[in-house]
């Protein structure tokens, strides 16, 4: 896959990093302001879909980054999976019990849980959105 | 408010009349994302800052995957009419008469259902929703999160999430399982 003009990977360069950080922020910051896991992970995912847009990139290391993020995509849910059966061993029998210490509302380390799977959904999001767009250009690279 | 929230619901539903009649798709997903903002814009005068956010990313994406699969197949609208003409003689499309009677299967069984379940509800402008009651005073402090709707999401209804999860498993799953026929081939 051929990369874009000198203009769009000036643009990229510049603004790719500011993307992939403001979607960790949404993503860190779930359970105090706007956004959550989903939200910010399609915002990561949309950070690595621009840098392969403007830069393009040979169809080996294309297969090669897809086969990686379908793999991190099933271990995220694995993880999301796992955490809902510790909580469910620990304390009273409910899936998904917050067993974590909740702490104060408003800081960033509190909740219990909730960052936790804030962070998972993310990365499970951004990698399933990533995975289906590499899916469609590898398709495209293949037909040549 | 009202007035221009009437105004930006006019525009979505002009667009997506233009996105189902345009000839060229990639003028018709473009007509698509006419819709999806106007959404965006409705999200946030009516202070739903979570839907917004949600709504306007995954809009973005899903432009960039569409554009992607029109790129890979075809720009023109390929529908086919509901009688073939052969060798003179007029026959039913057979996929389209399927088509038919699959959709009004779906809205009997809907229109079924909908009564069905509208007869147990409670009379117009009486609602017992206690539980969005207790989430309403008491989230904050039993799930200690300070956005009620993360609170909501991952700890009372964790559950529901872990579904829409699995979803996005699903269609990964689905996508690559209908690509990969072309590469066995």
């Amino acid at each position: 896959m051929t990369g874009m003009t000198n203009i769009v990977k000036t643009v990229t360069r510049i603004i790719g990093g500011v993307v992939f950080l403001f979607g960790l922020y949404i993503v860190t910051h779930g359970h105090l302001s706007p956004g959550g896991g989903f939200a910010g992970g399609t915002i990561i995912a949309g950070a690595f879909i621009l840098l392969v847009l403007a830069y393009g990139d040979n169809i080996m290391h294309l297969r090669r980054i897809k086969e990686e993020s379908s793999a991190l995509e099933n271990i995220a849910i694995f993880c999301i999976l796992i955490m809902a059966a510790v909580g469910f061993l620990l304390g009273t029998k409910v899936f998904f019990n917050n067993f974590l210490p909740i702490g104060t509302a408003g800081q960033l380390i509190s909740a219990g849980i909730i960052p936790l799977f804030n962070i998972l959904i993310g990365i499970e999001v951004a990698a399933a959105l990533f995975t289906i767009f590499l899916a469609f250009v590898i398709f495209k690279e293949e037909e040549k | 408010m009202e007035a221009l929230l009437a105004v930006i619901i006019l525009l979505m539903i002009a667009g997506s009349i233009y996105t189902l009649h345009a000839r060229d798709l990639l003028s018709a997903v473009i007509a698509y994302g006419i819709t999806g903002f106007g959404l965006v814009i409705c999200f946030l005068l009516l202070k739903a800052p979570d839907l917004a956010i949600a709504q306007i990313v995954v809009e973005i994406i899903t432009l960039i995957i569409m554009i992607a699969v029109i790129r890979i197949s075809t720009r023109e609208d390929l529908t086919e009419g509901a009688t073939i003409k052969v060798e003179g003689v007029r026959y039913v499309n057979l996929r389209s008469a399927v088509y038919f009677v699959t959709g009004l299967l779906f809205v009997v069984g809907f229109l079924y259902f909908f009564v069905k379940s509208t007869l147990n509800l409670d009379p117009f402008g009486v609602h017992s929703a206690r539980m969005a009651q207790v989430y309403l005073e008491q989230g904050v402090e039993l799930t200690g999160s300070a956005n009620l709707v993360a609170g909501v999401l991952f700890d009372f209804r964790a559950y529901d999430t872990l579904g829409e999860a699995t979803i996005l498993i699903t269609a990964v799953v689905g996508i690559l399982t209908v690509l990969r026929l072309k590469g066995r081939k």
